[in-house]
């Protein structure tokens, strides 16, 4: 077990905040041109028309609708690190909850900007909002879409708040490291935070609420996200087990995003004293129960459309088992399932190293996932004639827009890093298993030793 | 806010803060007259358990009912709201499972609105300036001192926190040392 003084740990955790290397500037130009071209790809598709995109009858959801379905499943990562390990007072995910939370905010923030970038109109966007218009019209209450809507938002405000609250502290410590104009806005970023008993623990009790809170939110996010499909009378779709189909694949990703994104903040910002191989092996454990879980409703969900041989449903079943989509179905079983299970299976593979090629795998199966669940469907519905002739193909327009996607995520969560510890400072302190904050024992007179007004002492 | 006229001593960890704040009671010190400032919650220690009736969660479970409330008429109003009569072919006008999922959503929205505003209120949030406030807090330090108190007794309160373990011992104010 690490030991440190508090003002050890602060130096640590507030230097990535001081100093900005020649990597960090070239990684923020990099992904600053990816997603400037990713603008200029939705430019082009506003001024031209959403013709510019792979989508035409009767696939009229594919990357965009793909993408919206991943990045909210990613947003899970939050929630279950935060607020479930919160609740369940696993004391080792301190140094874990900023990242997770900040993979939330951001996953989340992008996924709803891809409905609007679906829209062939998306400077009508704003219709889906329930206000009183001089048209008279509402938003139609019996329409997912609008679903979505009230439960993105519910769940982006309780993230942002379960990350912000957290923070206030933070920002003080940060304030108190730091001088001129940077001191300002860290003053009025905390609030004025002080530190007294009422503050924290009126915090940590707002803490516990959200995290009550969050938890079925963030279930019925997803819920409604496989409504999405699930409602709609569509081969493939029409499916009972899909809320939790859903809810599943979304945690499983957004565990295999964590560790990702905690592999590169160990190595970018050197916080290998903080972030342990005890934290990748207890959320490698996490994903080899979601990659289980996982595996057994894909076979249940396969199963029954099998046995149940209906006429429509078979199609769609025989394209991704051995069809035009059969590739991707199977590079997704490998990745999600045949790679992971391995690696995350035998406690000798179960490094750092191996929990994030797992991870790896696992993002790039759940993204194929999600775009095996619309496409293959949409390709092949009800009526024989309407079936696809020339498959789905992405343009450079839809390619572009996902990977300034991928950027914009790197790209946020760098600048978060930046004006932010990413590891919550004052909950380390205050509880983390494996670092023990040195403080009377060498810094404290003995109890009875008189000082001088104003002096210091002990301190060596 | 003007700064207090305060005294304070700033302690290394929470066992020299425990003994400093029994210290002060000791001494008569009323709680409210007493400033405790810590960097973490230190649950464990009994000089952090002031202040801890709070009504949030009750709070919290009111803004979820009222807003729940308002998402059931939301949605009602916006499938009645429409100036020709719907042909629902016999179903109801307001269907109770996307009502459902709005009023929920809406419930656990003001949920956490009202959590939120209830933290900032009972802490007295955003106050950008503190009475008593010393940056030694964020470096590690446990403060506890006293505000307002008389000057006969300063003798008296400086010697306990120092007895108790104070690191350093310092006064805001008409305490502040030239």
């Amino acid at each position: 077990m690490a030991q440190k003084t508090s003002e050890q740990i602060n130096e640590e955790l507030l230097r990535p905040l001081q100093s900005t290397s020649l990597t960090y500037k070239l990684a923020l130009v990099f992904f600053v041109a990816v997603v400037a071209a990713a603008g200029f790809a939705f430019s082009y598709q506003v001024n031209n028309g959403i013709g510019v995109s792979g989508l035409q009858r009767p696939v009229f959801w594919a990357f965009y609708i793909t993408n919206f379905v991943f990045w909210i499943g990613l947003s899970h990562a939050g929630t279950l690190i935060s607020a479930i390990l919160r609740l369940c007072n696993a004391t080792w995910r301190r140094p874990v909850t900023r990242c997770a939370e900040v993979i939330t905010v951001f996953a989340l923030s992008i996924g709803a900007t891809f409905p609007v970038i679906h829209l062939g109109r998306p400077w009508l966007a704003f219709w889906l909002f329930p206000y009183p218009s001089e048209r008279g019209i509402w938003p139609n209450v019996r329409s997912p879409l609008l679903w979505d809507f009230f439960a993105i938002n519910t769940y982006l405000l309780g993230s942002v708040t379960f990350l912000l609250l957290p923070m206030l502290p933070d920002f003080a410590l940060v304030r108190d490291h730091a001088v001129g104009f940077r001191k300002k806005v860290y003053n009025v970023l905390s609030l004025g935070w002080t530190g007294t008993p009422k503050q924290w623990h009126r915090l940590e009790m707002a803490m516990s609420i959200m995290a009550i809170a969050v938890i079925p939110v963030a279930v019925s996010v997803h819920s409604i996200v496989s409504w999405d499909f699930a409602m709609a009378n569509v081969p493939g779709w029409h499916s009972t087990i899909f809320a939790p189909y859903f809810v599943c694949g979304a945690i499983f990703s957004g565990i295999a995003a964590l560790i990702i994104a905690m592999a590169l903040l160990r190595k970018f910002l050197h916080l290998e004293e903080y972030l342990l191989r005890v934290h990748f092996e207890n959320l490698g454990k996490l994903l080899l129960v979601m990659s289980l879980l996982w595996f057994y409703f894909v076979v249940s969900e396969r199963l029954t459309a099998w046995y149940g041989n209906e006429i429509f449903e078979m199609p769609t079943f025989w394209s991704t088992q051995r069809g035009d989509f059969s590739p991707l179905f199977w590079t997704m079983v490998l990745c999600n399932f045949l790679i992971p299970f391995p690696i995350l299976a035998i406690k000798r593979f179960r490094t750092i190293a191996g929990c994030v090629i797992a991870s790896i795998g696992v993002v790039i199966g759940m993204w194929l996932e999600r775009f095996l669940i619309i496409v293959p469907s949409l390709s092949s519905k009800f009526l024989p004639y309407s079936y696809v002739t020339s498959p789905y193909r992405p343009t450079w327009v839809e390619i572009t827009i996902t990977c300034g996607t991928f950027a914009a995520m790197a790209l946020l969560y760098m600048l978060f890093s930046k004006f932010v510890p990413i590891i919550a400072v004052w909950e380390l302190k205050a509880g983390d298993p494996n670092m023990k904050v040195v403080r009377e024992a060498s810094l404290a007179p003995s109890a009875g030793q008189a000082l001088p007004h104003g002096s210091e002492a002990g301190a060596d | 806010m003007a700064v207090a006229d305060a005294i304070y001593g700033l302690f290394p960890g929470p066992d020299s803060a425990e003994r400093a704040v029994n210290a002060l009671r000791d001494a008569g010190v009323a709680a409210d007259k007493m400033v405790i400032l810590s960097p973490e919650p230190f649950d464990q220690y009994e000089f952090t358990h002031r202040d801890h009736k709070t009504v949030m969660p009750w709070l919290a479970m009111c803004g979820g009912i009222v807003g729940g409330t308002l998402g059931f008429l939301l949605a009602r109003f916006m499938q009645m709201a429409y100036p020709f009569p719907l042909i629902t072919g016999g179903m109801p006008l307001v269907s109770p499972f996307p009502t459902g999922i709005v009023t929920y959503e809406l419930t656990m929205f003001s949920a956490v609105v009202t959590t939120v505003i209830t933290l900032l209120v009972t802490t007295g949030l955003p106050n950008w300036k503190a009475k008593v406030y010393d940056e030694e807090v964020a470096r590690g330090m446990v403060l506890i001192g006293v505000v307002d108190p008389s000057e006969s007794s300063r003798a008296d309160l400086e010697s306990r926190l120092q007895r108790a373990g104070a690191a350093k011992i310092k006064g805001t104010g008409r305490f502040a040392k030239a």
